[in-house]
């Protein structure tokens, strides 16, 4: 006799099944439900009265003048950027280092208590982490550095790379360890020394994994906001070293976004500069997509 | 030959079950789609009048130069009457204007006046005419380093510091040096763009036509202008009076050079010769009623008048 499921059962294993799709698909509903938002605000300035070789080339950013307003992003973006730059230059290295550390050389308890101290960096809220750069890094910066202000690139870089380093930390360890022992027991059976392995064999074998790690910290970097506005000094202006103070994209949003009316120009212009972003890290975390996709064809094929 | 074809066939099979799967997935998300879509057009709230509740609530947003006071104030008012509660919020006057034009609060704290295209705005939204009451005057500050050997400066070289296209960059210039400030590069602290302040400072220093020299560090309160400048031996800001700390130095103004400067003090901002002092305002839509009109009348009686006085700034009855 053949078992045949109740009626009931099969509604219910139908309205699940549709459950979850929804709630799997509702992620890419929140990410274009978001970004028509942000277009549909930018839209009016967008379409009418924005010049895009201004917006982009123009240090000058004058949203409130009474006579003369400009509406030049050239110096925030520089702002965001050498504050992300300068982040990545300090996180990518330890990030690395530790990865391999906990990844190669780590006896096992050690590695679950490191594993769980990084992840600690991560919890730390973003506005506290502002608080420090403001009020500890500040001061150290100046006296150590002689720097006029202390609130500059450098302080918003190393705010950024701390924060950074839990999210390249852990999957830059994830892409290690996807490497099969065969690499590394090949290796070290044709006479190579632990180092030689690892920099030459295992680096080059995770380099998918290790990108994407990376990209994925630049996506955190750009898009933080608290941690910048209090950090980097917030002045509109293209830096000339690692001790100028800046403003990035994220920043100029917070700030600003509170005093304009809606739907005036000032207010559409800050909705273009929030369509940007979204861009720009929408496009970072699909290379990094496409990059750890390349992953797998590479495993799969081999 | 033979698992060629069938190979062939199991692909094809497979296609299809993943278009199927897509058109399913396709239709999902269009489904979701047109669900946001049909959704809201932002309209923007109320503001909280008297609600069914015992409590009466008032919102008060607006300048974070009178965020302090406006505390103090809410505070002591609950003592006199503990049936309002008032929350204050700062944001820059430009915020508190912007709320009121929304919506968003019952009574604006501005630093500056509000201009006539604001005010217009604020006519149409609610077809009120928004109110405005002085509270108090203000003088606003030009703190330097307590290092900086500097007394006073004129509005002129204020402007030539803070005004775009100003040509003193350098404390050499103004032919001074500080001690602790080896790049003697003039560091100036400002506001961000919504800040009353900025634009008090704006118009009263540099003139309406006249911008922000870009490179300024724009801070988000009056008192982080001054922890900036108390930490930092090159900088300079202007903030209100009433956020003096003992690690700042407060400079003479004077109307032109060589003119006679004066310190930003009470008796100053009263006599008027204190050049940089403006009235402290607060706005209501059209004739403020019921409990917000004991509010207001209640700051501007003898007690709301001392916490003024107690809050650095000067008060009317003087």
């Amino acid at each position: 006799m053949q078992y045949q499921r109740g009626r009931w059962s099969r509604v219910i294993e139908f309205l699940i099944e549709w459950l979850i799709r929804i709630s799997g698909i509702s992620a890419i509903l929140f990410v274009f439900g978001i970004f028509f938002f942000v277009f549909k605000e930018g839209a009016g300035f967008l379409v009418t009265k924005w010049k895009p070789i201004e917006f982009f080339t123009s240090v000058e950013w004058y949203p409130t003048s009474l006579s003369n307003k400009r509406y030049g992003i050239l110096a925030i973006i520089a702002g965001s950027a050498s504050v992300t730059l300068l982040a990545m230059m300090i996180a990518i290295p330890f990030s690395l280092g530790a990865a391999v550390f906990i990844s190669e050389f780590c006896a096992p308890k050690l590695k679950e208590v490191l594993k769980v101290l990084i992840e600690f960096l991560a919890a730390i809220p973003s506005v506290v982490w502002g608080f420090i750069g403001l009020m500890i890094m500040n001061p150290l910066i100046i006296k150590i550095f002689n720097a006029p202000i202390g609130l500059n690139v450098l302080n918003g870089g190393i705010i950024l790379a701390l924060m950074s380093i839990p999210i390249i930390v852990s999957i830059s360890e994830d892409a290690l360890k996807a490497v099969p022992d065969s690499y590394r027991e090949a290796a070290i059976a044709l006479g190579v020394t632990k180092w030689q392995m690892i920099y030459r064999v295992l680096i080059p074998a995770a380099k998918n994994g290790l990108l994407a790690g990376g990209l994925l910290g630049v996506g955190r970097s750009i898009g933080e906001t608290m941690a910048v506005l209090l950090a980097t000094g917030h002045a509109v202006q293209i830096p000339n070293g690692p001790l100028d103070s800046v403003r990035t994209l994220t920043a100029t949003i917070a700030a600003e976004l509170g005093e304009t009316e809606q739907g005036a120009d000032h207010w559409q212009v800050l909705f273009i500069i929030g369509i940007f972003l979204f861009s720009i890290t929408f496009v970072i975390n699909l290379i990094a997509y496409l990059v750890v996709k390349g992953i797998r064809i590479q495993a799969g094929d081999s | 030959m033979f698992s060629g074809n069938f190979n062939n066939q199991l692909i094809k099979k497979m296609k299809l079950k993943h278009m199927k799967q897509l058109a399913r997935n396709s239709s999902s998300i269009l489904l979701g789609l047109a669900l946001i879509g049909c959704g809201s057009n932002n309209t923007s709230q109320t503001a909280n009048q008297n609600s069914s509740s015992s409590k009466t609530m008032i919102q008060n947003a607006g300048s974070d130069t009178m965020v302090n006071l406006a505390q103090a104030w809410a505070e002591n008012y609950a003592k006199v009457n503990s049936e309002v509660s008032i929350e204050v919020s700062g944001g820059g006057s430009g915020t508190g204007i912007a709320a009121l034009i929304n919506g968003t609060t019952d009574i604006a704290n501005c630093s500056r006046a509000m201009k006539a295209a604001e005010q217009q705005k604020a006519k149409d939204a609610s077809g009120k005419d928004p109110k405005e009451h002085i509270m108090g005057y203000d003088a606003l500050a030009v703190y330097v380093h307590k290092d900086c050997p500097l007394e006073e400066l004129s509005l002129e070289q204020l402007a030539e510091i803070y005004g775009e296209n100003g040509t003193i960059t350098k404390w050499s210039e103004l032919g001074i040096t500080i001690p602790g400030c080896t790049s003697d590069e003039i560091i100036r602290v400002s506001r961000q763009s919504s800040s009353g302040t900025f634009a008090y400072f704006r118009e009263a220093v540099l003139g309406e036509e006249r911008d922000y020299k870009l490179g300024s560090r724009d801070m988000h309160g009056s008192k982080e202008v001054v922890e900036l400048v108390q930490n930092t031996p090159c900088a300079i800001g202007y903030s209100g009076m009433g956020y003096a700390t003992p690690e700042v130095k407060m400079l003479k103004i004077s109307k032109t050079l060589g003119a006679e400067a004066y310190a930003p003090n009470v008796e100053n901002t009263i006599a008027k010769t204190y050049p940089i002092a403006r009235p402290l305002f607060v706005y209501s839509l059209g004739e403020p009623e019921g409990a917000l009109k004991n509010y207001v009348d209640w700051c501007l009686g003898p007690e709301g008048q001392r916490i003024v006085n107690d809050s650095g700034y000067v008060s009317l009855t003087n």
